[in-house]
């Protein structure tokens, strides 16, 4: 890998129009250097494909083996299955132990659903309140809000369990979603801040000489700015509590409650070394929503990484 | 202007990089609106006194799940650290006991190693990766945005469940990649129930999802002005130099966020320890990944006094960290202020 990029193959700085001599040779560099652009070219489309068929590769796999029965995923090299069926997904779909599957799916998309909900509500007002109040104390609270982006949520996960468990929310879905509803996720608050900091502030005092109130400010001004990052957040506060493990795998420990990452890994757990088949079913069941989600949004997700910084 | 949110102020002093790398300034306070002038007339004061009960009437929400969810169960992992405590009996006061006892645990110990030859190995593969791809992919070429979209998927699924049965179903005896392996003629057997396999199996998990870094990358190589290769090319650069002198430097700041959050990530891994040992950390302790350990010995042996004690370490290992990594990196980090 070179730092070359594709500028320098099509323009050069050293070749200004000069004399004829000078002309014939940087027609003859021109086209050396496109003969190297095209070289480059090749390399970067082969380079390139074998990265994507690296990448691809595990996903493939999956669907393909989703199709198969076991016997044809085990000790068969090859992706295409020999006779496609159904067969694992309709055993996916009958469900475990009684539960159906969209009874997970229904928990899983409602956990996801309400996040989605309680993350634009909450850091939205979070993020005004950094981004547009003067008040004492905001500097150290923002401060205190960005150190917990990088705190291991590990040490506040054992308090939280024994707090829930006295207040008898073990097998509800509140320890899961209340922080969701008190701006507790603070990327997307952050994410938020930074986007209000870069309104103009004489949309605001335009409106407070006119005489409106944060309120007023907040809901009529600012909220309909802020439709872009209100997006990128939703999106990604789907996608985290619809993979989200930790959490369900410490609060939900009846059936009914839980939500498909959960239900897979019983389902594994239950079905053991015998059915990989219906296991890839069951898996690409559960990744199905995030891949929808990517194809639609992909663009968004993206460039919200690109620009944001969010991790996957 | 190396957080988005800087002030304006700092903004057009900086040419070359936008306002759009995604570094984070984590000293940054919040510096957007005025500060109120100091001669205070009864009105400012009644003023300012509203503009008080406005921001903690807005800040409320957050202010209540930071001390309830946040900052309280911190002090009270604290204290449990000091405890040994089961959650059916009150917490007993055993001092430095649980400490103690970590670094004479040999299953905490072996958490440790694993957790450290991942961290240490996996984010500088991972990373390389992606710079690597990045650089790759920052022409002008036609399909760009694709590879880009496809490259950064796994990073969305991939700490999920059903990537981890996948890899798992990979990885066994007779399983793809034991088939791949036979092809060229190396009888490996399965990598999951093969201890010495296990790492390298979960590296390459994670280095499947470099594509988040990359995309990160690829914003700031973006910001490169071109006509830095440009002059360094007449000058007679060649390609190792030019990526010595003018990509790495320019890139130290996306660099650092990457490192910082790559590291900080990798430390926590959980979900795919879990499914591909069930829960177990196996085979013999070799995906015994600290926080599994932690989660294990909470949540399985529920002793919440010792798993306290982990996780308070964990804090202060990560912490450490990061401070170590903000006060290196005035000596590497280079702002394009500097470069220039």
């Amino acid at each position: 890998m070179t730092a070359t990029t594709a500028h320098q193959t099509t323009r050069d700085p050293v070749l200004g129009g000069q004399g004829p001599d000078d002309l014939e040779a940087s027609a003859q560099l021109r086209k050396a250097a496109k003969r190297r652009g095209r070289v480059k070219s090749v390399f970067f489309h082969v380079f390139v494909l074998a990265v994507t068929v690296v990448i691809l590769y595990p996903a493939v796999w999956m669907l393909m083996s989703s199709l198969k029965p076991t016997s044809d995923i085990i000790g068969n090299i090859s992706l295409i299955p020999t006779d496609a069926s159904f067969d694992n997904f309709a055993k996916a779909l009958s469900g475990i132990g009684g539960v159906s599957f969209w009874t997970f799916f229904g928990n899983s998309l409602f956990l996801a659903v309400m996040s989605v909900i309680g993350i634009t509500l909450s850091s939205t007002i979070t993020s005004y309140a950094f981004a547009r109040i003067d008040f004492p104390g905001r500097g150290i609270f923002f401060t205190l809000m960005i150190a917990t982006l990088l705190l291991p949520f590990h040490v506040v996960i054992i308090p939280q369990y024994i707090m829930f468990n006295q207040l008898g929310m073990v097998n509800t879905f509140v320890p899961l979603l209340i922080g969701k509803f008190l701006a507790a996720e603070a990327f997307f608050v952050f994410l938020m801040v930074q986007f209000m900091r870069n309104l103009p502030r004489e949309l605001d005092e335009a409106a407070r000489i006119d005489g409106a109130g944060h309120i007023r400010i907040f809901r009529s001004i600012m909220l309909p700015l802020m439709k872009p990052p209100i997006m990128t957040a939703s999106i990604f506060a789907f996608i985290w509590s619809w993979n989200d493990f930790f959490g369900p795998l410490l609060y939900l420990k009846k059936p009914d409650l839980y939500s498909l990452p959960i239900a897979l890994r019983l389902y594994v757990d239950q079905t053991s070394v015998s059915d990989y088949g219906a296991q890839m079913a069951m898996a690409v069941l559960a990744l199905l929503p995030v891949l929808v989600f990517f194809i639609i949004f992909q663009r968004f997700i993206v460039d919200g990484v690109a620009t944001q910084g969010l991790k996957g | 202007m190396l957080d988005a949110g800087a002030p304006p102020r700092t903004q057009q002093h900086h040419h070359h990089t936008t306002d759009r790398i995604p570094i984070v300034s984590l000293t940054d306070e919040a510096t957007g609106t005025r500060t109120a002038s100091p001669t205070s007339s009864p009105a400012r004061r009644s003023r300012r006194a509203a503009e008080a009960r406005a921001g903690y009437a807005f800040l409320a929400p957050w202010l209540i799940g930071f001390f309830l969810l946040t900052a309280g169960p911190m002090l009270a992992s604290l204290y449990l650290a000091f405890t040994n405590y089961n959650m059916f009996a009150a917490p007993q006061w055993v001092g430095l006991d649980n400490f103690v006892q970590l670094f004479n645990d040999p299953r905490y110990i072996q958490s440790v190693k694993v957790t450290g030859i991942y961290v240490l190995v996996g984010t500088p593969i991972k990373l390389a990766s992606a710079l690597a791809v990045a650089m790759l992919l920052n022409t002008k070429r036609r399909g760009q945005g694709a590879y880009r979209s496809i490259f950064y998927a796994p990073s969305l699924i991939g700490a999920s469940v059903s990537i981890a049965i996948v890899w798992k179903a990979m990885f066994i005896d007779n399983g793809v990649v034991d088939q791949i392996g036979q092809f060229f003629g190396r009888d490996a057997g399965g990598w999951v129930g093969n201890p010495s396999m296990t790492m390298p199996m979960m590296i390459l998990l994670t280095v499947w999802q470099f594509g988040a870094p990359m995309v990160i990358f690829l914003a700031g190589l973006k910001q490169i002005p071109t006509e830095l290769y440009e002059a360094a090319e007449m000058d007679g650069a060649g390609s190792v130099r030019k990526f010595l002198k003018i990509t790495l430097p320019m890139l130290s700041p996306v660099l650092f966020f990457n490192l910082l959050l790559e590291t900080i990530h990798s430390f926590q891994i959980f979900g795919s320890a879990f499914i591909i040992s069930n829960g177990t950390g196996g085979p013999a302790g070799s995906t015994m990944f600290y926080t599994l350990y932690l989660y294990l010995r909470g949540f399985a042996d529920f002793r919440m006094g010792y798993a306290s004690a982990m996780a308070w370490v964990l804090v202060v290992v990560v912490g450490l960290i990061t401070f170590i990594f903000f006060k290196t990196s005035k000596q590497w980090v280079h702002y394009s202020g500097e470069t220039k």
